[in-house]
This record gives structure tokens, C-alpha cells and sequence, in this order.
């Protein structure tokens, strides 16, 4: 057996153990961990593709930025983690049938999808030369689909902007540091000397 | 080294691949190297440690008193505000490194592309700083 099927038997063991350990772990901290053991392997399966900007870019946004949001939920949602587990047996008729339905769907595309006749020449195409894979996705993306590019900035900003909205509070009556305030203020005006006589207020 | 890829011969773990896999074998050895060296410690203190474990040892020690509640408590919502911020400009500059590599083939367009595309986060950005929502009070 050579080592990249070695490698991607170790990649996919990985990935299955791990994400049936994300649902059937019983504190959710742990399933999040979980889950970023199943992003790394899917991040060696994509290198193993070749895709190696997909693979790092698994690895920055999912593993780095996505893992910790989803610590954030876990840890915010204030869950009393005895009464989730006891939904357990109760939803697993339901999970169980959307799994058999998902098993069906697969199946169904496995045995009787026939790619087109174009399929191949297009996959030759992405991958033609010695053009690394990050420079391909950039030769296309900026002009070619230059739609789902801006689209794509567009959903960030709309992002951004929903969670500004939905979570950003400003708390009144806090004393705040103005640093320009701060700097602008001269010394000449801010001390004043006043003469008082003995005996007198001011 | 750069290995050529090709999709279709990927998994049969042909030709080009003993290549590819060649150019990542350093990262999986110290993959495989950084696990084995994990495992060993875990389980060494597993299995070697000396353990008498008591319900007053492990039981959460506040000062002298008995534990009020559970440990874990609610975070405050402006951590995932700071942590969503972050995921968004994460994929900004995720989206800025296959344009800088294929930079000087993509002419003038690319480049007019990537602007327009930085423009509209900046304005995000500028929204974000006049809301005050980079400051954390």
C-alpha cells in the first residue's frame, strides 16, 4: 500500500471516528473538539486532492475562527446538559430516518449517476500544468466569476453589519477615555490660580 | 517541490500522487510524531500516575466555602461579537491570497475586482468603527 492510500485510509478513519464522537459525546465542549479533529481530517483529504488552498484555508477559517464561534455558542447557551441528554432516545427515531434517508440518496447517486461526457475534460482543465492549485482558483476568481466574488463580499458585509446590530450594545453612564480630548487639552486653561483672602470662600 | 496534480488519479494512489504525498511526507511524519508524543503523555499519566481520588479533593475549592453554583456560567454576547468580526476578515484576507499569487496575469480587472471587493468591507469596517463596536465598553 503506498503512503498517500495509507494516508487518506488515516484521514478518513479520522474523520469518521471523530464526527461520530461529535454527536455522541456527552458534554458539547467536547463534541466542539470533535469537530476540529474532524476538520483536520478533512483538511489532510483535501491536500490529498491537491487542493492545498482549500486544505489551509480549513484549516485558518474552520479550525482557527469557526471552532472557537461555536465554543462561544456552546459556552452561551447556558444548556443544562442532563435534560439534552435525555432527549436522546427520543429524537433518535428521527435522526435515524433522516440518516436512511441521506444512506438511500447517496446509494442512489453512487449506482446510477453517469457523469457527463464534459465532466472529465473539465477536471484536465483545473488542473492542467504545473499552475499550483492557489493560482488557479485566483486566475478565474477575480475575473472570470467576478459575480460570486463581489457576492461573496457583499454576504461578509451583511455579516458584519447583522452581528453589529443583533449584539452590539453600548452601555450608558460609562466614563469613557476620549484620547484627543485628552491631548488637546492645554495645561494654561486647565489650571486656574485664584487669589483668596483670608477669611473668604470662593 | 511541486508536484502536479491530477483528480482523477488521486485516489487510486497513482502516478502523480507518490509525488504530492512525497512533498507533504515531512508534515505527516511530524503529524504522526506530534500524536504519538500527545498520547504518550496523556496516557503515561493515565496509567502511571499514583490516584486517590476523595469527594472533598476533586470537589471545586472557592475559597474556603462550598461552591456556590456550577463553574460554567454564561459569556458575555460581546465575545462573540469580537469572534464573528474576526471570522469576517479572516475570509478578507483568505480572499487576498490567490489574488497576490496570480497577480501579474490577472491584469488590470483583477485588480479593479479585488478593490471594489476591499471597498465594501471597508465600508463594513467604517460602520463597525463608528459604531463603536471595536471598543469593548
Amino acid at each position: 500500500m503506498q503512503a498517500s492510500e495509507m494516508a487518506f485510509y488515516f484521514f478518513s478513519v479520522v474523520i469518521v471516528i471523530s464526527a461520530m464522537l461529535v454527536v455522541i459525546s456527552r458534554n458539547p465542549v467536547h463534541s466542539v473538539l470533535w469537530l476540529i479533529a474532524t476538520f483536520f481530517g478533512s483538511s489532510g483529504l483535501f491536500i490529498l486532492l491537491g487542493a492545498e488552498f482549500l486544505a489551509l484555508i480549513l484549516m485558518i477559517v474552520y479550525v482557527g475562527a469557526v471552532a472557537v464561534l461555536f465554543m462561544f455558542v456552546v459556552m452561551m447557551l447556558n444548556i443544562n446538559f442532563d435534560q439534552l441528554r435525555s432527549g436522546f432516545t427520543r429524537y433518535l427515531p428521527v435522526g435515524l430516518l433522516i440518516g436512511l434517508i441521506l444512506f438511500v440518496e447517496l446509494s442512489l447517486v453512487f449506482s446510477h449517476w453517469i457523469p457527463a461526457n464534459s465532466y472529465d475534460s473539465k477536471i484536465q482543465d483545473s488542473t492542467i500544468g504545473d499552475v499550483e492549485n492557489t493560482k488557479q482558483l485566483g486566475l478565474v476568481l477575480y475575473t472570470d466569476f467576478i459575480l460570486y466574488f463581489q457576492l461573496a463580499g457583499i454576504i461578509l458585509l451583511i455579516a458584519m453589519i447583522g452581528a453589529i446590530v443583533l449584539t452590539h450594545q453600548r452601555k450608558r453612564n460609562v466614563k469613557r477615555q476620549d484620547i484627543l480630548t485628552q491631548i488637546y487639552r492645554d495645561p494654561e486653561k486647565a489650571i486656574e490660580l485664584k487669589d483668596i483672602k483670608p477669611g473668604q470662600g470662593l | 517541490m511541486r508536484a502536479r496534480r491530477n483528480c482523477n488519479s488521486d485516489l487510486t494512489g497513482e502516478g502523480e500522487l507518490s509525488d504530492l504525498a512525497g512533498s507533504y511526507l515531512p508534515i505527516l511524519i511530524f503529524f504522526g510524531l506530534a500524536i504519538v508524543i500527545g498520547l504518550t503523555f496523556l496516557l503515561a499519566a493515565f496509567v502511571i500516575a499514583v490516584r486517590n481520588p476523595d469527594s472533598e479533593k476533586v470537589s471545586a475549592y472557592e475559597c474556603g466555602f462550598n461552591a456556590f453554583d456550577d463553574a460554567r456560567m454564561k459569556f458575555d454576547i460581546r465575545f462573540y461579537l469580537v469572534a464573528i468580526l474576526f471570522i469576517i476578515f479572516d475570509l478578507e484576507v483568505a480572499f487576498l491570497f490567490p489574488w497576490a499569487i496570480s497577480f501579474g496575469s490577472i491584469g488590470f480587472f483583477g485588480y479593479c475586482s479585488m478593490m471594489v471587493f476591499l471597498l465594501i468591507l471597508t465600508i463594513g469596517f467604517i460602520y463597525e468603527w463608528k459604531k463603536g463596536a471595536l471598543e469593548w465598553d
